[in-house]
């Protein structure tokens, strides 16, 4: 059975004091169904997850009470992978027709902050300060420009690229482009990263509906289809977030096996992809992340910064919403932002932030705490 | 004298005239661990025993914590007496990087590669006015290298 997806929704990032969480993600599932033509009654189904705004099943309260299957998803910063992966396999083994994924978030304003014991960690480690992601991915692109000759010049450029692409997306948080300098000379947060190249927590909601595609042209002139969904977790030897110890010796990363698997599933290679969304909570992830997802070798991203290849006109358009860094990080909702932009850019609808030459091929990657990976592969 | 107690047992040897830290070995595939852990994350088994790591390794890798972190974060410092601290991973000769807090808080006086030695330093004081010592590094002088 294919998958496809007939309805999108987004309520915007950034800060709405006006709306709770949950409330925003009810707003993005309305706007979802309102673009399938369809009612909240026909949902089979709902897959959702929040981190700190509530059970996604209380969604019901605001959308009706109408006894549908409503599965709570919480998987860190790949909820949103989780959740659509879930979806997607509920289409494919014929079980239902059509259903919700949605995730929404509010957090508090400054860095999260972890409870060890969620984790399986001592006291001790939080207690004593080293349990802040902000410090795992400065010490992950630290060793990573020292391997694979990075410079800061390529954090500034990602940084420079994030939020001039916010600028030109009417729904991004940051709608300010930054210049390299005002990126290069601000404050140094976690050396080598500084306070423009880490994306903060922030709030908004993002729903998709998922038909199975023999039914989708019922519904909608133009679907896309969702050709591969997979999330893995790390494998001994790879360097992850939260580890008071790592091993010696060296394994792939959850982000490299995740999307070896979506790229198996879908048929497709790194060279049939023409717009991507990788995990950008800060700039040195989004340079490893070129590399892990296959779509470059290790240190040539260098190079692909600097001649602007994953501008929005350049050959490898990457984070062409803004990203993390102009969107903030709702956790609930961030991996499915990343599939609302992709598909916006498949139908055209991006505005002035669209990807030229009818992008037919959208890729999307999360990373999240403990070390997990969900990647999607979306096609025209 | 003040009675000084480590933040957590197991963690480093303590009261030790030359304090270790401590970890586990796989007696199945030989993995290391820290801290010190019952089951083996490499092969499963779940056949381990408490070892040595020794009290001194190379900088696998480092930041600078610059602002003060938010709770679980528990010192005696308050946003005005902050003073921002290194931490790093650090390659131990009983073969596994430690994630530690490093003496060291100025880009300049770290590098990739550096020798480091493990200290046990004071963090705070407990209810009692016990003091809760902690493990770190900082940069090996040459006679300890
Ligand atoms: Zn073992």
């Amino acid at each position: 059975m294919e998958v496809a997806i007939i309805g999108m929704g987004l309520h915007r990032f950034g800060r709405t004091e006006s709306l709770s969480g949950l409330q925003q993600g009810a707003v993005a599932v309305r706007e979802a169904l309102a673009d399938a033509g369809l009612t909240w009654e026909q949902m089979q189904f709902a897959y959702g997850g929040s981190q700190d705004a509530g059970n996604a099943d209380s969604l019901v309260n605001e959308l009706g009470l109408t006894g549908l299957q409503f599965t709570n998803v919480w998987n860190g910063c790949a909820t949103g992978g989780s959740s659509l992966h879930a979806a997607y396999t509920a289409i494919k083994s014929g079980e239902y027709d059509m259903g919700v994924v949605v995730g929404f978030d509010k957090h508090p304003r400054g860095a999260f902050n972890p409870r060890p014991r969620d984790w399986g960690l001592g006291d001790w480690y939080g207690e004593t300060g080293l349990m802040l992601t902000t410090q795992f991915f400065a010490m992950k692109i630290q060793r990573y420009m020292h391997d694979h000759g990075i410079t800061e010049d390529a954090l500034v450029r990602v940084a420079e690229k994030a939020f001039q692409n916010g600028s030109l997306n009417p729904l991004a948080w940051r709608t300010r482009a930054l210049s390299y300098e005002e990126i290069a000379t601000s404050p140094m947060v976690s050396n080598p990263l500084r306070k423009y190249m880490f994306c903060n927590p922030g709030e908004g909601g993002a729903a998709l509906i998922l038909c199975n595609a023999d039914k989708a042209r019922q519904f909608t002139r133009k679907p896309l289809f969702l050709k591969a969904a997979a999330v893995r977790t790390r494998h001994y030897g790879s360097f992850e977030v939260f580890s008071p110890s790592q091993a010696m010796e060296v394994a792939d990363a959850p982000t490299v096996t995740a999307s070896r698997a979506a790229f198996e599933l879908s048929g497709l290679g790194p060279e049939d992809v023409d717009v991507l969304q990788l995990q950008d909570t800060d700039s040195g992830t989004e340079i490893i992340h070129m590399a892990e997802n296959g779509f470059c070798e290790h240190g040539e991203q260098e190079k692909l910064l600097r001649e602007g290849v994953t501008r929005i006109d350049g050959r490898l358009p990457i984070n062409t919403d803004g990203g993390c860094l102009a969107n903030g990080e709702p956790v609930g909702a961030s991996g499915l932002r990343q599939v609302y932009e992709v598909c916006l850019q498949l139908r055209g609808e991006a505005g002035s932030h669209q990807v030229p030459g009818k992008p037919a091929v959208g890729y999307t990657h999360v990373y999240g705490a403990p070390g997990v990976s969900g990647v999607n592969i979306v096609t025209t | 004298m003040t009675h000084q107690v480590p933040i957590q047992e197991g963690l480093f040897s303590w009261p030790a005239e030359q304090p270790q830290l401590l970890g586990s070995r796989c007696k199945n595939c030989g993995e290391t661990a820290f801290p010190a852990q019952r089951e083996c994350r490499k092969c499963s088994g779940s056949d381990t025993e408490v070892v040595t790591l020794g009290d001194h390794g190379t900088l696998w890798t480092w930041t600078i914590q610059s602002f003060m972190p938010k709770t679980p974060y528990n010192s005696d410092e308050t946003e005005e007496t902050f003073r921002p601290y290194g931490v790093g991973y650090v390659e131990m000769p009983g073969g596994v990087r430690v994630e530690s807090r490093l003496l060291e808080n100025q880009p300049d006086e770290l590098e990739i590669g550096m020798p480091m030695q493990l200290v046990i330093e004071p963090f705070r004081k407990d209810e009692a006015g016990n003091e809760i010592v902690i493990f770190a590094f900082r940069r090996a002088d040459s006679e300890n290298a």
